[in-house]
């Protein structure tokens, strides 16, 4: 075990169908057109010295290093700047040469600390690479000279340290943010020797508009920007790679150790899904695997109104199975189930419903994807075949146009947004449709030409005007509907879309929208070449989530945008491994893969495979679930790293299922929400502690590796297995390889995937099988998985949550860059700078017409319940509508969202909640009570000196 | 169970399907089939031979199609 050093080839690779053929230093060397001289050196084997150069940036000669001679050329040009053309003869090193560059490495040098000790990642430093490539030994010119040795440092951000005594103002830093992370938050200011790195204007850094993704720290050459954990403890000396925990990006990570120590989380120049790329969660906010709070040691209690009590695993788990053995003898077989995580892998997903599935002997199984993008799964499935996205996330770079409806990728899905920004910045138009003016309405360098700023709750509405202007406008296309999608389907479609209730001038008062606008994005969409869907829950989480996904896929086949790269319908799925939790059957009705539990040839395989007779009828789903505790016929439940007491809609409902049952099993890192209302609490691992894989957004299976031990001796897929043994179901499992070989076995969309394949390709996009080994980027390619595509008709239903004299407000729910979901994770990290509570936006018309003030405490009241949170007047919002997020718990958001829920899939209608705010000075009973309640319910026992 | 809510839930899925091609109640019925705990199945099915107050009629036909036709959904 090494640490991981990528090789930099100086500039970015250039893709051409020209190749040119050229020597470097006598060697000869293709590369494509349009190479630049350093990177073709670089690819023959020829390093040539260079500090302003990566290959993760565009070539901007600064630093004069990378000089080189060119047979017939005059000078010594700079070879990063420099393309290669046929015949070329490059000399990288001579006298000459070597002299020049000394020169330069010597000015440098003149104003550079030349102790050892001020250099953090001595040993990983391009400075002290280059003093030593080119053979400086003195600097002339002395050091006490004028120079930036004595500028103060920034250590404002809590992860890293900008000190300019160590900038040679090469801007990689600048342009990363620029280029790579697509925020300009860091300039140059001033001019000749005054010029210095500057975050914003001449803000510290936490100030600034930086967004702390990382890439300027990345970037920098010579530990200027470095991160603190470095400077606190030195280099790290192994490296493993492995996959984000966070959103549904799945970036690749090197995490960085020194023994069992994690030092820094480094985005892999490799990892297909993000390119080098990170943000801050995923760069910076990993310190909470080592947080005070974790829990190690397996707790049981024989109510909640007790305190915890540690025991040893054998015990908690003895205990767990004893109770649910109880319960199914006294209640009935149906009378238990289980909950999957999406935080956790695709292995331990699978063997939590195995173990439901073939131990509890029901389909009682279901995940968080049931609250986010279940109607992705219904919707996609149903117009194409598949529950899943149709393409890579590289191919945003192929998309003429850009649709963002419900999503909100710059907060939400960082990395990604990054490089929807960059594809926006070459010119992609960009058609934003949300309540909320989100940043990339307009951010630097990028502004939508369309924002449909529509009411909460008409998402339907909206996507149906635009495919009325389509069909009526004469934009569909013919002939990929003809030769792709089913006929009947489309001409009762086309009949429906037609009518005049479906016209833009028709929904304009309903939807908050002017028709012009909506015929305008529809035109652009239709006709402004490659035009691409990208969404998230702001498209699900309604009444009519399956129904929206439906009308996107109807847009997108009638447009002829699917089947090949830039185009598409694109969930953006909340946590990591949403869509993996879902490919593994995490769903109470489907084995993995989506095949229904009443599909008796697929129930022979599983029943076959596991030795069991796997029940034919449904589960329940998680709301279900929760109803029928309250109703007495659900009595115990398994819930594996998810809290649905914080992230569940109307809390008191949920709270009041939990606590209606006898024995709630509670698998976490930490003592969560949930665990409140727990009777067995079993230590989790986190990410860095165990090997497995995620599934992102775009279907690509990702290796997690094992960083360091699990924390409390086990990691979660062999809790799962201890449980199921003593429940009567052994597994015996040696390695989490084994259970994927197992899930390929049955599951004919990964057939193909293996870790040994995995291993060799870096990740894989499933389908995986003999049709495609390595996977398969683009979905429905020359024809839909399901067939023909099926239009299907998508008539609006207005939601029953309805504004009135009591509730004259809406409410939307989301969440911001800085947190995570139900905050467990960044709350337990430095990310509390940016975000220390979860505050209510409100528009001023709305705020000054109930005498509220920025920074006032307001009680938020809707049919469900009642919160107080902070309000900070936002002209983001349109009146009428409020948002706020839901990373706290004490905060309540989900004290006030209704039980409203998707038609088809049950998902939590988060998005629509009518609701008043009015200023208070005092929390809600809800707050009060809860509080208490909190405090009591998560006391541990002192352990008693033996 | 809460049949308030069950009938509140299948009348969303009826008004769904009242808007497709085809028979509306029978492809209401298949979705409550496909997606419905057998425990849900029985209480809203119970209702509706109590009467079926707060179903609307599609869904109230798919309720009692799934009286009749007790196989597994496909």
């Amino acid at each position: 075990m090494t640490l991981i050093k990528e090789q930099d080839l100086g500039t970015p690779a250039v893709v051409s169908d020209v190749s040119v053929t050229l020597e470097i230093d006598g060697h000869p060397v293709t590369v494509p057109a349009g190479t630049t001289v350093m990177r073709a050196a670089a690819l023959a084997g020829v390093s040539v010295p260079k500090l302003c150069a990566t290959d993760t940036l565009e070539e901007f000669g600064s630093c004069r290093l990378c000089l080189v001679e060119i047979e017939g050329r005059r000078g010594t040009p700079a070879s990063c700047t420099t393309l290669v053309e046929p015949g070329m003869k490059v000399v990288t090193q001579n006298e000459r040469l070597g002299r020049l560059r000394r020169g330069v490495m010597e000015l440098y040098m003149s104003d550079f600390p030349t102790d050892n000790l001020a250099v953090p990642s001595s040993g990983d430093c391009e400075m002290q690479d280059m003093v030593a490539a080119v053979g400086l030994r003195e600097v002339r010119y002395g050091f006490a000279g004028a120079n930036h040795q004595d500028l103060p440092k920034d250590e404002s951000n809590p992860y890293f340290t900008f000190d300019p005594a160590k900038c040679i103002v090469c801007s990689r830093c600048v342009r990363a943010c620029a280029e790579v992370q697509g925020t300009f938050a860091l300039t140059i200011e001033n001019r000749g020797f005054a010029s210095k790195v500057s975050a914003g204007v001449a803000e510290p850094f936490l100030e600034s508009e930086c967004v702390s993704c990382g890439a300027c720290v990345d970037a920098c050459p010579t530990s200027s920007l470095m991160d603190k954990a470095i400077i606190d403890n030195g280099m790290p000396n192994r490296s493993v790679v492995t996959t984000c925990a966070y959103c549904g990006v799945g970036c690749s990570f090197k995490a960085e150790l020194q023994g069992n120590q994690v030092l820094r989380m480094r985005p892999h120049k490799d990892g297909k899904a993000n390119h080098g790329h990170s943000c801050v969660k995923g760069r910076f906010a990993w310190g909470y695997v080592t947080h005070k709070d974790r829990i190690t040691k397996p707790m049981i209690r024989a109510s909640i109104h007790e305190p915890w009590q540690e025991v040893s695993w054998e015990t908690a788990i003895n205990h767990a199975a004893s109770e649910f053995k109880r319960i199914q003898a006294k209640y009935g077989r149906g009378s238990i189930g289980g909950i999957t995580s999406s935080r956790c892998t695709n292995e331990e997903t699978f063997l939590v419903q195995k173990m439901v599935r073939a131990a509890f002997g029901n389909n009682n199984v279901d995940t968080c994807a049931r609250v986010c993008h279940s109607p992705t799964g219904y919707g996609l499935r149903t117009a194409f075949g598949t529950s899943a996205g149709t393409q890579d996330f590289d191919s945003v770079m192929d998309a003429d146009v850009i649709l963002v409806i419900g999503a909100n990728p710059t907060d939400a899905h960082p990395v990604f947004g990054s490089r929807m920004k960059k594809r926006l910045r070459q010119g992609a138009r960009l058609i934003v449709i949300d309540p909320r003016r989100i940043d990339l309405v307009r951010t630097p360098h990028v502004e939508a030409e369309h924002h449909l700023q529509l009411l909460p709750g008409t998402n339907v509405a909206v996507l149906n005007a635009l495919a009325h202007v389509i069909a009526t406008e004469g934009m569909v296309d013919e002939a990929f509907v003809a030769e792709r999608c089913d006929p009947a389907d489309f001409a009762v479609w086309l009949d429906f879309i037609k009518r005049p209730e479906n016209a833009p001038e028709a929904v304009e008062g309903m939807t908050g929208v002017p028709a012009a606008t909506i015929r305008a994005a529809a035109r652009l969409y239709a006709m402004g070449g490659n035009a691409a869907i990208y969404y998230g829950l702001g498209v699900t989480e309604h009444s009519q989530g399956s129904t929206a996904v439906m009308a996107m896929a109807n847009l997108a086949m009638a447009t002829g945008n699917l089947g090949r790269p830039g185009v598409g319908v694109n969930p953006l799925r909340g946590q990591n491994n949403v869509q993996g939790s879902c490919d593994m059957g995490s769903f109470p009705h489907e084995l993995s893969g989506y095949r229904h539990v009443a599909d008796e040839g697929v129930r022979a395989l599983f029943d076959q495979a596991w030795g069991v007779t796997i029940d034919h009828e449904p589960g329940l789903r998680i709301p279900n679930m929760l109803d029928a505790a309250i109703d007495g016929s659900f009595k115990g439940l398994y819930i594996q790293g998810e809290d649905i007491a914080q992230s569940d809609p109307n809390i008191q409902h949920v709270t009041a299922g939990l606590a209606a049952m006898e024995c709630v099993v509670i698998q976490d890192i930490f003592l969560n929400e949930t665990a409140n209302y727990a009777h067995v609490f079993l230590p989790g691992s986190s990410f860095l502690e165990k090997d497995g894989t995620f599934t992102n957004a775009e279907r690509r299976i990702s290796r997690v590796r094992k960083a360091i031990p699990p924390m409390a001796g086990m990691a979660d897929w062999e809790v799962t297995m201890a449980l199921s043994r003593a429940l009567g179901y052994p597994m015996d499992y040696t390695h989490p390889s084994e259970i994927m070989d197992e899930i390929a076995a049955l599951t004919p969309t990964f057939a193909g995937v293996s870790f040994e394949r995995l291993d060799q390709l870096g990740s894989i996009q499933w389908p995986c099988n003999e049709k495609a080994p390595e996977g398969t980027p683009t979905m429905h390619v020359g024809g839909f998985a399901r067939g023909r595509g099926k239009f299907v008709v998508t008539a609006y239903v207005p939601t029953e949550e309805r504004t009135g004299p009591r509730f004259p407000l809406l409410l939307t729910t989301g969440r911001i860059l800085s947190q995570y979901n139900v905050g467990a994770q960044t709350r337990r990290t430095a990310n509390t700078v940016w975000h220390g509570e979860d505050v209510l936006e409100i528009h001023p018309h709305d705020a000054e017409q109930r005498g509220i003030q920025d920074g006032d405490v307001v009680l938020l009241a809707s049919r469900a319940g009642e919160t107080t949170l902070t309000a900070l007047i936002s002209e983001r919002m349109q009146p009428g509508v409020v948002y706020t997020t839901f990373h706290h718990p004490m905060s309540g958001a989900n004290v006030v969202t209704t039980e409203n829920s998707d038609w088809a899939t049950n998902c939590p209608e988060y998005k629509v909640t009518a609701v008043e705010v009015r200023l208070t000075n005092q929390p809600s009973r809800w707050q009060e009570e809860y509080e208490q309640f909190r405090e009591a319910a998560r006391q541990i026992a002192a352990v008693a000196a033996e | 169970m809460n049949v308030r809510h069950l009938a509140n839930m299948a009348n969303q899925i009826a008004t769904f399907f009242a808007t497709q091609p085809g028979d509306a109640a029978e492809a209401t019925a298949q979705h409550i089939r496909q997606f419905w705990d057998p425990r849900m199945r029985t209480a809203i099915s119970k209702h509706a031979e109590a009467g079926g107050e707060g179903l609307d009629p599609v869904a109230l036909a798919a309720v009692r199609l799934l009286a009749e036709t007790k196989q597994p959904a496909g």
